[in-house]
């Protein structure tokens, strides 16, 4: 499983714990809104080599069904999965046209 | 099609919807790491850049156990770690602790001898991106000849950096530690058979691992595995192990790709001259000069 986004809840000064502990894995916020470029893959072209899973900093690519797919909430359109895949099956498009 | 690679680590994340620069080399190796220990494995950060990015409370990056430390304090906390894992009774975890550059070579490099001295049963990660880079790009000790970063300014006199990188890995093999190893981000398939293999060994394992930062560096996000590469096939790192007394180089380029086209093409090594690059091809010709003597051989890639 892959952390997800969760509700941000706004925490009251009583809710922050007074250790340094938390749950593990809690995210609130996205990382989608820093991307000017978003990685589209061509599933005609991917083969499921999964060197793309492999190089994403981020973690954020997983194979389904023998395809690349992306979770869009947390890429940063380093466009490091686009020059690793070797048939050319990821295309960096522009976020706003 | 099946990756064999891919196949043999976890297929969760642990270190997710963190904070890094886009492309940030440092991030892909603590990311391949952890899925190699997988849910057991406890981290220890110092400060630095993989800390700062991980903790920003409530967004916690790391599903599995981890802690940030001192900075000076990384490998003393993996020794707490363990010591109070195994007091309990826990026998299934790793302790493994992922410091930079600056966080290893300068300040860190006392807890991490001692550690290595004692031959605590733990697990220490350099990601080197060759200076401070959480505090704005300042030297290290492992930061390379010639590069300019804020407090080695390229002018007209000085250019850049005027000494040379500090030889962690054969600083950590002269402890005559368990097991030793340098490693490329760029060739991440060699870099995880290291943490598979560390993770076999008992007593200290020390992995460094060359983590190009893009924003120090000076290139585009999409250029860091591409240069994590080059830095080895240019012959500026190199890829080997130190096990039992003997070191073992794991990847001899056949030629040696151009080091001037390695070193213009980032903004940080930009202003050098012939003169500068000359001094660097004869320093990486000695360093082989080195290897080729002292080393076996063994193609691992
Ligand atoms: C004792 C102490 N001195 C200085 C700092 C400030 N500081 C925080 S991160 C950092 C840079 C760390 O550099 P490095 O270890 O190479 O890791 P990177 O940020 O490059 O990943 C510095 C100087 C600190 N937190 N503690
Ligand atoms: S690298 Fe390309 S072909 Fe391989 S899995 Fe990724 S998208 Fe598909
Ligand atoms: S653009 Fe970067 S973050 Fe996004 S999927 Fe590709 S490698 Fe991962
Ligand atoms: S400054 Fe460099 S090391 Fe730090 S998060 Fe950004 S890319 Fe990674
Ligand atoms: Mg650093």
């Amino acid at each position: 499983m892959r952390p997800y986004l969760r509700e941000k809840k706004d925490f009251s000064f009583a809710e922050v714990p007074e250790n340094t502990s938390f749950e593990a894995g809690y995210l609130v916020s996205a990382n989608s809104g820093w991307r000017s470029v978003r990685p589209v893959i061509d599933s005609g072209k991917c083969v499921g080599c999964e060197q793309c899973y492999l190089y994403c900093p981020d973690g954020v690519i997983s194979i389904k069904d023998g395809k690349a797919v992306i979770d869009y909430d947390f890429c940063k359109g380093c466009g490091i999965c686009a020059k690793i895949c070797k048939p050319g099956a990821i295309g960096m498009e522009a976020e706003r046209k | 099609m099946a990756n064999k690679v891919a196949d043999s680590i976890s297929r969760e994340e642990f270190f997710y919807g963190h904070k890094a620069c886009a492309g940030c080399g440092g991030s892909l190796a603590v990311r391949a790491a952890l899925k190699v220990l997988g849910q057991n494995a406890v981290s220890v950060l110092p400060a630095g850049c993989m800390s700062a990015v991980g903790f920003n409370f409530p967004q916690l990056c790391f599903s599995n156990n981890s802690i940030i430390s001192t900075f000076a304090g990384t490998a003393s906390m993996l020794t707490g770690v363990e010591a109070g894992l195994r007091a309990r009774g826990y026998k299934d975890f790793t302790a493994v602790g992922f410091a930079g550059d600056g966080g290893t070579a300068d300040i860190g490099i006392q807890a991490l001898s001692g550690a290595i001295d004692r031959n605590d049963n733990i697990i220490y990660i350099c990601y080197d991106n060759e200076a401070y880079m959480n505090t704005g790009i300042q030297k290290s000790g492992l930061t390379p000849f010639g590069a300019r970063t804020t407090t080695t300014p390229a002018g007209a006199n000085i250019h850049g950096n005027i000494r040379p990188k500090k030889n962690m890995f054969e600083i950590a093999a002269a402890h005559d530690i368990p097991y030793a190893a340098t490693a490329s981000v760029g060739y991440i398939a060699d870099f995880i058979a290291k943490v598979q293999k560390a993770a076999q060994i008992k007593g200290t394992k020390y992995i460094h691992v060359i983590a190009p930062c893009p924003t120090g560096w000076g290139v585009a996000p999409d250029e860091t595995v591409d240069i994590a590469r080059e830095v080895v096939d240019c012959g500026l790192w190199y890829l080997a192990e130190y096990e039992n007394g003997g070191f073992t180089l794991d990847h001899k380029p056949k030629e040696f790709t151009d080091v001037a086209a390695y070193l213009k093409k980032q903004g940080r090594f930009r202003h050098l001259s012939d003169e500068d690059i000359q001094v660097i091809i004869e320093s990486r010709d000695r360093k082989w000069e080195h290897i080729n003597k002292t080393f076996s051989y063994k193609n691992s890639l």
